[in-house]
């Protein structure tokens, strides 16, 4: 291949995912997945992960995962850029695994190191009587609505249609290295060290939570 | 105050003042302590003061004297303290002053606490601010009681010693205490004290208690923890010292205020102290510490209602509701202006109370910029009322009677047009059945070459006549002249209005912009006038000229008459008129010149002033160039020269402007009125013109005119009409009048097709023998509204330029002509006149407009009447309007005037166009980064939007490339292919062109309905999205039913009781109330055993097909058992001794191997078998996974849906054989071969759609199968013998699924259902339709209810319109009932299904209508099975459609038929009939029947066809949709009257069995690359007579078939005799070569290896009428022993 004149551009993602926040659950686990356009492909690295279980500390009321990600992209075409969807999955009460999280994330444009922490939400049961009952029912079944697919929190379409309500907090760290990007004639921003970015950025109220801990 | 122990206090107090007064004055000051020992009686502070005050009140001296003796020796020590504060005053003086600090009034208790030692050292070094003595206050008091005791035992000695200690310490006391309490003061009221004192009483008195507290709160809680060092005092002090300097300055006002204050606060202050004494004595004690003691406690912060409203009255702005006044609102010295009485448009406003609106207007007015909020009248601006006083909507008018009959609308039923169902094979061009009416009423000419002079004077006369009406209509001059009166009156309204004050700049504007006005509208009457003056004088002088001429020629050519009708006016009046007229016209002149003057002469002398200027320096220069000159004369004469030359080119002296003169103007105006306007007093002169005059007659003209008139009658003229520049019609040929008119009258309807171009008339003059053409007329073609009844006749102009002379009378054309004799006035005139004529559509008898729709318009394409102002716009004319718009003053707030300004706006900022219409990417072309050229020229591009289009080529395509270069243009071929396709017809494929017609049609529709898919699934459902567990319950009904009635009735009961407790009760129900029906039910599940003994198959969950890819999908055939398998012939019986008899000898003897069947099931092309089992009714209970990939390795639904591979299930005989005994004795080897025995298929399609499939199917078993035989099921019962042997054949029991369980397609089919088709429908139908199958569903789940269907166009049609006596091909008709039945559903059934039908019709279910369906010769099972229900009904039988469940279809439709009592079910795809109680009827379920009439839901408990009743006309069972309450509308059907057939074809039977034949014979060689194939023709041959017989038996009742395969197999075997044969015939229905291939090699025959094996091939193709053809296929296999 002809460094010179690339006709991909590479994409390297390892980072990690770091833990979560989610307050009233314990002994959760993560798994991850990415999603891309049908211009992407990974060349090395896994798509697709699940953690370890774990469980709150003591003192800490935070879930610790460490759990790396390493996966590197090759694409021809920005649009479709990966994105890591993250469930977050636990047991109930009676030990029924439900879920207790979905959120997904855009992999930062830019080279260097990111920290991001993920808002997760789980989606709504519909029914109104089973509202009534749910402290009920899920403990007793579990049941818990799911999406039939976690990819589906990195698309738009359709979600219209689904309600959710928040649930807690995943910190991911990412450290991206990009190659070709420019020579392909896509600029993604100051490549420079922006690492000076303060993690929490995403959002106010994110930072607000962190420093609650 | 005054408490019990206060008189004894004041006594002693007394007592020791009179003592201290005598004294020395520090001690005079002990006796302010002993004063302050009042409050050790439990008083406060303040209490105290006022004591002090009574005390002062009763015994003014002492008081008076205390007070003063205070006040000096607070200045003696602030003296003494600035002297300290100068020389770094010593920590020792520092301790000695802070411990007072906090108890500047407790000094008593710090005297009592400074007497015990322990107390001292914590209580004196606390750094308390006097803020914190309320708190401190209570531990003093503690003290002070202690102590109280111990003082009254008398130890005066020691009394005395403290009192002089404290004296001692009291020196400074007192001052520092000030400064303390100034310090706090200052903090919090710094900013107050430049105020005058009262305020700062005022504003101290609320806020000092809280900011005392606050400070307390700190303190208290250094006091008790703080480990205490010299620092903390140190600081205090030094903020004490700090602001000592300011308290100096005012040491008498703070004496004064604190009076004041004391006097003030005590009754708030006590409240503030009760509460705390209640809570805190005793527990805060100092020597009694407790955990308690370190919390911090604070009073609640209270803040006075009054003093809160005071502290936020800088902060508040409460607007008065009082009207402003007008001038508030404007700017100083304006006038309100009213712009609606000077005439402006000035919408309504908005009505606003006018409390909210002086609110609102104070509001601003204090804003800073408030004034721009204000209009000039003063008011707040605002856009007007934007509702509209009348609704723009049609009123709705429910009372009938009061509509105008004309205007109420009726119900018309829905038409169907015929085109719809034509467009097949006519798709591509638009047919239309449209009607151009082009009436060609008459014609005139204007000119015409054998025109006599005075015909040409008398055609200018007419035309000058025309004019002169045309002019009077419009009435300009009159028009104008008005507008000016008005102006004129405007303006001296105005002049008058203001005249008294100085006109405002606006105004004298404005009066200026009104004469322009003026002037200008007064030039324009006058032009109107002067033409209408000139018009009238010309059309005197002509017709002067047009008498002259007929005097002189003595003959009358023309009828025209003239006559001038005189209208006398009253003569005074008129003058009086015309005078003021004409005065107010010099008036305004002058008023114009005296301005033009001003502005003249304001020129005028700046000019002068110029040229004064230049001339001074002129003069000086030339001074200069003199003195210059002078002095150095001869020193250059080119100098001197060169500034000679300016003066020429300066300015020249300017001109005085003159000033016109009255006089002047006056007579301007007089000659001007005398010109072009009628005198005063003249009479109106009205013109007209008639046509009642007499022609002379031909013999009193002279010969040149005869010889015209002679030549006028010999000429014809006729109109051709050319449409699309094709001749198309043209009209009589009608003779030339003399008067050069001509009539035609002739009205042609155009029957067109192609939508109209161009519309062109001919005029063609016909002399005899030869035509000419006169000139041509182009007709505009008219928009689709204009129509028959609402055109109106126009005249279109034309004319020649043909040269034509005469040698009579006749003037000719194009030739010079003059009146005179001198030919001055030579004019050259050439033929023209006016065609009147009108085109417009055509309507059709029921009042159908036949024009063709807007889109077919050419004229629609240009935007022009949508958007009227645009056109104008690009050629520059927005700069005209823009001057007109300013010229003509328009109001630019009228709403009429919007689209013009609003375009006026846009084109002065500098955009082209401004449309009137809304642009949603109006900034798009800003934005594109590449043009549209470059984005499709671009290769990558155009990948990339194809992709996102979901073009089916590229849905999936990955990885587009990042460089132009790299994208091939090999990429798009395909898919260019295709489109190229859509035009073009392939035979090569289809074999037959009818069908490639077919499929190709398919192929659009199902694009379209692909289309429409493709739209539907991006529409997402929850279900889509979230899995959610089913309510758990029994059913949604039931659960949602027994909770609610229980609370209601629980509820009801409560409220009667007593309405209070209901919301709290109710809600406890409600949880008692659900608890149970669900908890309880969950519990019960809970319950279940983990391990059932009857397992129940758990619904499996499933995948999306998102996250899969090759090998993850895998088909799992579970084959059970399978009936009836034909059994090996035993060949001992009718053939005689055979080959194979011998043999198989040893088996045949035993007789137990009738057959070893085994299964073996292909899918796409992997082939896996079962084990070998025995006999004719085997068990095999196998599993098989076959895996599955789908299509381009697209897992999407879509993708799975358009599957069309199908699962063959072949059964197989396994057969054993020797190869041939061995010579040596050794042990024979055996080979085995299979043969075939039957096949089921089952598309994939199916088992995704249905998710899994279980059952017991029929096997297809060739009509013949050599060597083998049926073995009859013995007749056990008689009874049902004669129905059992209606379903002979072998059976195969599957359960077929998906592993892992799919999404199966089922709910887009849903989701289209919920897109709504349009429908002809009357809506209450279609709503009744709904609630008809929403309650099917809803009470009986998973029964297919049908009432409505979708036809071909996406039009929802009620189902019932579908089933209709139709008759069948008479072809196949015989006289017998019974067969005819037979014959027909084998008709139907050979109508092959469609192929691909999940891509299709399985989406949506169209439903196409019998002739559609015979048209197109493919559909799934509804439609044959409508066809086969109709063929039924006509036939005279009763039949129903059943909408059911199937195997393996699903939802299904078959026919269910009554004959002699009896129930038969049909199943219309494979011409199959099975009776009620058939125990292998396919039919599994059945969910509603329907018949012309009605529609029936099975209400009944089972759904098995043998379970249930068919006997609708009883009420129970069946629901029927039509009822009492409902009735048939009466629905019409949408099938045909009659179905027309077309003959079979035999040739093209015989060609395509041809074709088929050399094709099938290819592919089995392609199958056998190894081994060679031998094709034995003789044995062909032999098969291909077999095959005509075939069918007929097929046709013939299935028993005669077995008979007749006997015979067959006889006459092979003879005819072979040495050849061991296998080979079975297959038949099917033809639709495409694909399936017949792929069926031939499923039964693998080709797969024999022995070497010496021979094929023998033949192919027979039946036609049927329409082109329904079945073929049969003998495929055999010989094997020479």
């Amino acid at each position: 291949m002809a460094t010179s004149n690339p006709s991909v551009f590479l994409l390297s993602v390892n980072g990690q995912i770091e833990g979560a926040n989610f307050p009233c659950y314990d002994d959760l686990y993560c798994k991850y997945c990415f999603v891309y356009g049908q211009d992407w492909m990974p060349t090395t690295g896994l798509e697709e992960g699940i953690t370890q279980i774990t469980c709150k500390g003591r003192q800490s009321q935070k879930l610790i995962w460490n759990f790396p990600l390493d996966i590197t992209f090759k694409s021809t075409n920005p649009s479709g850029w990966p994105q890591l969807v993250l469930s977050v999955y636990g047991p109930d009460v009676f030990g029924n695994d439900v879920v207790r999280g979905y959120g997904a994330i855009h992999i930062p444009l830019t080279p260097g190191k990111h920290k991001r922490t993920l808002p997760m939400f789980v989606p709504e049961p519909t029914w109104r009587l089973q509202k009534f009952t749910r402290l009920v029912d899920s403990w007793l079944w579990g049941r818990r609505p799911e999406y039939t697919d976690p990819k589906v929190v990195a698309q738009g379409e359709g979600r219209e249609v689904t309600r959710v309500c928040s649930q807690g907090f995943v910190t991911v760290i990412f450290n991206i290295i990009m190659k070709d990007m420019k020579k392909l004639g896509y600029d993604s921003g100051p490549s420079t060290s922006s690492n000076a970015q303060p993690c929490g950025t995403a959002s106010g109220w994110s930072t607000e939570e962190q420093t609650n801990l | 105050m005054a408490s019990p122990g206060a008189s004894a206090i004041r006594d002693k107090l007394r007592k020791q003042r009179r003592t201290l007064q005598e004294t020395f004055v520090k001690l005079k000051h002990e006796g302010d302590d002993e004063q302050a020992l009042v409050p050790s009686s439990g008083l406060s502070e303040e209490s105290q003061h006022s004591t002090m005050n009574e005390t002062q009140s009763s015994e003014d001296d002492p008081g008076e004297t205390l007070k003063r003796t205070l006040r000096a020796q607070r200045q003696m020590r602030r003296k003494k303290l600035l002297e300290k504060l100068s020389a770094q005053n010593s920590p020792v003086e520092d301790i000695e002053e802070i411990p007072s600090v906090p108890l500047h009034s407790e000094d008593e208790g710090t005297g009592k606490i400074s007497k015990v030692p322990s107390l001292t050292s914590l209580a004196s070094k606390a750094p308390k601010s006097r803020a914190s003595q309320q708190s401190d206050r209570f531990v003093t008091r503690r003290l002070e009681e202690k102590l109280k005791a111990a003082r009254s035992q008398g130890e005066s000695l020691r009394l005395q010693e403290a009192s002089v200690v404290a004296a001692g310490r009291r020196r400074d006391r007192p001052k520092v205490t000030r400064s303390d309490r100034e310090v706090d003061s200052d903090a919090d009221s710094s900013q107050f004290l430049p105020q005058a004192a009262s305020t700062r009483v005022k504003f101290r008195g609320p806020t000092e208690p809280v900011e005392r507290n606050r400070v307390t709160a700190d303190e208290a809680y250094n006091f008790f923890t703080i480990n205490f060092e010299v620092q903390p005092e140190e600081k205090t002090s030094k903020k004490s010292r700090k602001s000592s300097k300011e308290r100096k300055r005012e040491e008498a006002q703070v004496q004064e205020e604190e009076d004041e204050e004391r006097s003030q606060d005590p009754s708030q202050d006590h409240d503030e102290d009760e509460p705390l004494v209640q809570d805190e004595d005793g527990n805060v004690f100092v020597l009694e510490q407790t955990s308690k003691d370190f919390l911090e406690v604070k009073s609640a912060e209270y803040i006075g209602l009054r003093a809160f409203a005071v502290r936020h009255r800088p902060l508040i702005f409460t607007p008065s509701s009082r009207t402003v006044p007008t001038s508030a609102k404007l700017p100083e010295n304006m006038t309100p202006r009213y712009l609606e009485d000077e005439g402006l448009y000035v919408g309504e406003r908005l009505t606003v109370s006018p409390s909210n609106e002086n609110i609102l207007e104070n509001r601003i007015l204090r804003m800073e910029e408030g004034a721009k909020w204000f209009g000039d009248d003063g008011r707040i601006i605002s856009l007007p009322d934007p509702i509209k006083e009348s609704s723009s909507r049609p009123p709705l008018f429910h009372m009938e009677d009061d509509l105008d009959p004309a205007l109420q609308t009726f119900y018309m039923k829905p038409l169907q047009s015929k085109h719809t169902n034509l467009s097949i094979c006519a798709a591509d061009a638009v047919l239309g059945d449209y009607q151009l009416d082009v009436d060609v009423s008459g014609l005139i000419f204007s000119h015409h070459p054998l025109f006599s002079r005075e015909h040409v004077l008398a055609s200018r006369l007419a035309q000058l006549y025309d004019q002169y009406l045309n002019r009077q209509r419009n009435n300009l001059t009159e028009h104008l002249t008005d507008k000016l009166n008005g102006l004129r009156n405007t303006m001296r309204n105005m002049l008058e209005i203001h005249s008294e004050q100085n006109l405002s700049q606006a105004l004298q504007q404005r009066i200026v912009e009104y004469s322009m006005e003026v002037k200008n509208t007064r030039e324009l009457r006058d032009g109107e006038q002067e033409k209408d003056r000139t018009l009238l004088k010309s059309l005197v002088k002509v017709w002067k000229e047009l008498k002259a001429l007929r005097e002189h020629q003595r003959f009358i050519n023309t009828p025209y008459k003239l006559f001038l009708r005189r209208e006398t006016v009253d003569r005074e009046s008129d003058e009086r008129e015309y005078e003021k007229d004409i005065l107010s016209e010099v008036w305004e002149l002058e008023a114009e010149a005296e301005v033009d003057y001003q502005t003249k002469l304001s020129e005028y002398k700046k000019q002068l002033d110029e040229w004064k200027a230049w001339r001074k320096k002129q003069k000086s220069k030339k001074k200069k160039r003199k003195k210059k000159a002078q002095d150095e004369t001869e020193e250059d004469d080119q100098e001197a020269s060169e500034p000679e030359g300016p003066p020429d080119e300066g300015p020249s002296k300017p001109d005085t402007p003159e000033k016109l003169e009255l006089d002047t103007i006056v007579k301007q105006v007089r000659e001007k009125a005398a010109r072009i306007r009628r005198k005063p007093g003249e009479a109106i002169l009205i013109p007209e013109l008639t046509a009642s005059g007499n022609v002379s007659e031909g013999e009193l003209c002279p010969r040149g005119e005869v010889a015209r008139r002679h030549e006028v009658a010999r000429r014809f003229i006729f109109v051709k009409i050319l449409y699309n520049d094709k001749e198309v019609s043209q009209t009589n040929s009608f003779p030339l009048n003399p008067d050069f008119r001509v009539h035609f009258g002739q009205i042609f309807n155009l029957r067109i097709v192609n939508c109209p171009r161009s519309i062109t008339l001919q005029v063609f003059e016909d002399l005899g023998s030869l035509y000419t053409m006169l000139a041509e007329v182009y007709v505009p073609v008219p928009p689709s509204s204009v129509l028959a009844g609402n055109s109106s006749i126009e005249e279109f102009e034309f004319s020649s330029n043909q040269r034509e002379m005469f040698d009579h009378e006749g003037v000719g054309s194009g030739v010079p002509l003059s009146f005179t004799g001198d030919a001055s006035d030579n004019v050259i005139l050439l033929t023209s006149g006016k065609l009147s004529c009108c085109v417009s559509w055509g309507v059709g008898e029921d009042n159908v407009p036949l024009a063709p729709p807007l889109s077919q318009h050419p004229g629609a394409h240009h935007g022009g009447q949508y958007d009227a102002v645009s056109p104008l716009a690009p050629s520059g004319n927005v700069k005209k309007i823009g001057e007109w718009a300013m010229q003509s003053r328009l109001d630019p707030n009228d709403p009429v005037n919007a689209s013009v300004m609003q375009m006026l706006k846009v084109a002065s900022s500098g955009q082209v166009s401004a449309p009137d219409f809304f642009r949603l990417e109006q900034l798009q072309e800003e934005f594109n980064f590449a043009s549209d050229e470059e984005l499709a020229r671009s290769r990558r591009f155009r990948l990339l939007a194809l992709r996102s289009q979901e073009v089916p080529e590229f849905r999936n395509y990955k990885y587009v490339p990042s460089r132009e270069r790299e994208v091939s243009e090999k990429v798009f071929q395909g898919y260019e292919k295709r489109l190229k396709e859509g035009e073009m017809i392939d035979t090569k494929e289809h074999l037959d062109f009818h069908r490639a017609l077919v499929a190709k049609y398919l192929q659009k529709i199902r694009e379209a309905v692909i289309h429409r898919f493709l739209l539907a699934s991006h529409h997402f459902l929850l279900s889509d999205m979230v899995i959610e567990e089913e309510m758990p319950c029994f059913g949604g009904a039931r659960l949602r039913r027994v909770p609610d009635r229980h609370l209601r009735d629980s509820t009801e009961f409560l409220e009667m009781r007593s309405p209070k407790l209901l919301k709290m009760t109710g809600r406890a129900e409600m949880l008692n109330g659900a608890g149970p029906g669900i908890l309880g039910l969950n519990l019960f599940h809970l319950a279940e055993p983990k391990r059932p003994l009857r397992p129940q198959r758990k619904e499996r969950k499933k995948v999306t097909a998102q996250n899969l890819s090759d090998g993850d999908i895998k088909l799992l055939v579970n084959i059970l058992r399978a009936y009836d398998i034909p059994v090996r012939r035993s060949q001992g019986g009718k053939a005689g001794p055979s080959p194979q008899g011998a043999i198989q000898g040893s088996d045949w003897l035993v007789n137990h191997v009738q057959v070893r069947p085994f299964v073996e099931v292909s899918f796409q092309r992997n082939v896996f078998q079962t084990t070998t089992a025995d006999g004719p009714n085997p068990c095999w209970n196998e599993e098989l996974q076959l895996p599955f990939r789908a299509p381009n390795d697209d897992y999407s639904v879509a993708s799975l849906q358009s599957v069309k591979d199908e699962v063959f299930i072949n059964i197989f005989d396994e057969v054993v054989r020797e190869m041939g005994a061995r010579e040596n004795g050794e042990s024979p080897q055996t080979r085995v071969e299979k043969h075939w025995l039957g096949s089921v298929k089952i598309p994939f399609s199916t088992i995704y759609s249905q998710s899994r499939i279980e059952g017991t199917f029929k096997v297809k078993t060739p009509a013949v199968l050599l060597g083998y035989s049926k073995e009859r099921s013995q007749p056990n019962a008689g009874v049902y013998e004669s129905v059992h042997s209606l379903c002979q054949g072998a059976f195969i029991t599957l359960f077929i699924t998906i592993e892992p369980l799919l999404q199966p397609g089922e709910s887009i089919r849903e989701k289209i259902k919920e897109l709504k088709f349009d429908s002809q429908e009357d809506e209450r139908l279609l709503q009744a339709a709904e609630r008809f199958e929403r309650a099917a569903a809803e009470g009986f789940p998973g029964r297919p209810c049908a009432t409505t269907a979708v036809d071909l166009n996406g039009k929802t049609v009620f189902i019932t319109r579908y089933i209709r006596p139709l008759n069948p091909p008479p072809e196949i008709m015989s006289d017998q009932p019974q067969e005819d039945a037979i014959q027909v559903a084998r008709f139907v059934s050979l109508i092959p299904s469609l192929p691909d039908k999940v891509s299709f019709s399985g989406i949506c279910d169209l439903w196409s209508t019998c002739d559609q369906f015979l048209m197109l010769l493919a559909g799934d099972e509804e439609e044959h099975a409508v066809l086969l229900c109709n063929y039924f009904l006509f036939l005279g039988k009763k039949a129903w459609l059943i909408i059911g469940t199937a195997v393996p279809e699903g939802l299904s439709a078959y026919v269910l038929t009554l004959e002699q009592g009896r129930y038969l079910i049909w199943n219309p795809s494979s011409g199959q009939y099975y009776g009620q109680y058939d125990t292998f009827c396919p039919l599994q379920a059945v969910g509603c029947l329907v018949n012309a009439d009605n529609v029936w839901l099975n209400i009944q408990e089972h759904v098995s066809p043998m379970r249930i009743s068919f006997d609708v006309s009883r009420g129970v069972g069946w629901r029927p949709f039509f009822n009492r309450f409902f009735t048939h509308p009466g629905l019409s059907s949408v099938q045909p009257e009659e179905l027309v057939y077309r003959g079979s074809d035999k040739t093209a039977a015989v060609e395509l069995q041809e074709r088929m034949e050399k094709l099938l014979r290819d592919k089995v060689m392609e199958w056998r690359p190894q081994r060679p194939t031998r094709w034995n023709r003789y044995c062909s041959s032999a098969l291909k007579h077999f095959l005509p017989s075939l069918e007929q038996c097929a046709v013939a009742l299935g028993s005669g078939a077995h008979d007749l395969a006997e015979g067959h197999r006889h006459e092979l075997e003879n005819l072979l005799g040495d050849n061991r044969i296998s080979g079975f015939p297959l038949h099917m229905a033809f639709s495409e070569m694909g399936p017949i291939v792929e069926a031939v090699h499923s039964t693998g025959v080709h797969t024999i290896q022995t070497s010496n094996v021979e094929f023998a091939l033949a192919v027979y193709v039946h036609p049927y009428p329409n082109n329904v053809l079945s073929v049969w296929v003998y495929l055999a296999s010989l094997v020479r022993s």
